[in-house]
């Protein structure tokens, strides 16, 4: 089901919307730290956004947003929080123990910053997982 | 059958229900949840991090390793998603061709697979 619905109110509207949704996305996914909000659903909206595309244009929207993207980002997004993890045992603590990520740079300071960068990839890593599983629904991963 | 199914359900149901007596009240600071690591949480929390957000510090921080398994799920969900669903453009090639039939362990049937056969 690649075919798009025709719809003038939802190309327009969709058009419209979808940049709004991915601002606010980001906005959840970088401020977990003051706000309910962080990764998951952060990645979620931006999921989401990516869908309202898919179902608005159809196959257009492979030219925004390919269908082998949103594999890659999954996979980029588990990797990078590996390596995250990895980073503080490099240095003597445990696995994600951020504190120990850098040596010679405050550990309070680089919790702040792992749990940021936590945070992001996990955005990155749902984005791409709930792209990934609606495009496998929808075409059977065929281009 | 449906009667038995019925009255299975509601006798689970109440001994649920019967087993919510004995939780601790909502908020009590004796219950073990309130007494055991989540007081140096609440105490700690913005100190070590530097997070005003405790939710956020316990997640991604305390419970690091908690959250890495929940998003290496989302990962192994949609990485199998893909494997059950996954179609090859031509239809060829040895994942697509007779995938979940006798042909793709190769015990030497001549006969093609049917069209649209797969896992």
């Amino acid at each position: 089901m690649t075919s798009r619905y025709e719809s003038t109110f939802l190309d327009v509207v969709s058009r419209a919307i979808v940049p709004l949704i991915q601002i606010f996305a980001l906005y959840v996914v970088t401020h977990g730290h003051y706000d309910p909000g962080g990764g998951f659903q952060g990645g979620v909206m931006l999921a989401a956004s990516i869908i309202l595309l898919r179902i608005a244009q159809g196959e257009e929207s492979f030219e925004r947003f390919p269908q082998s993207a949103g594999l890659y980002l999954a996979g980029f997004g588990a990797l990078a929080f590996t390596i995250l993890g990895f980073m503080s045992v490099v240095f003597g603590g445990n696995f994600l123990e951020y504190g120990y990520a850098v040596p010679g740079v405050d550990g309070v300071e680089l919790r702040y910053w792992g749990i940021f960068f936590a945070e992001v990839f996990i955005g990155f890593l749902v984005w791409g997982a709930l792209v990934a599983i609606y495009d496998a629904l929808t075409t059977g991963g065929t281009a | 059958m449906r009667l038995m199914g019925v009255v299975l359900i509601a006798i689970m149901a109440g001994f649920i229900m019967w087993a919510t007596r004995d939780l601790p009240l909502r908020g009590d600071p004796q219950s073990p949840a309130s007494t055991h690591v989540s007081v140096y949480y609440i105490e700690n929390a913005l100190e070590d991090s530097n997070t005003p957000n405790m939710v956020t510090a316990v997640l991604a921080d305390y419970r690091g390793f908690d959250t890495f398994g929940e998003a290496i799920v989302v990962v192994a969900a949609a990485l199998s998603c893909l494997l059950i669903l996954l179609r090859r453009r031509d239809d060829e090639g040895p994942l697509a061709q007779g995938y979940g039939t006798d042909e793709g362990i190769g015990d030497g049937d001549p006969e093609p697979p049917e069209q649209g056969a797969r896992g």
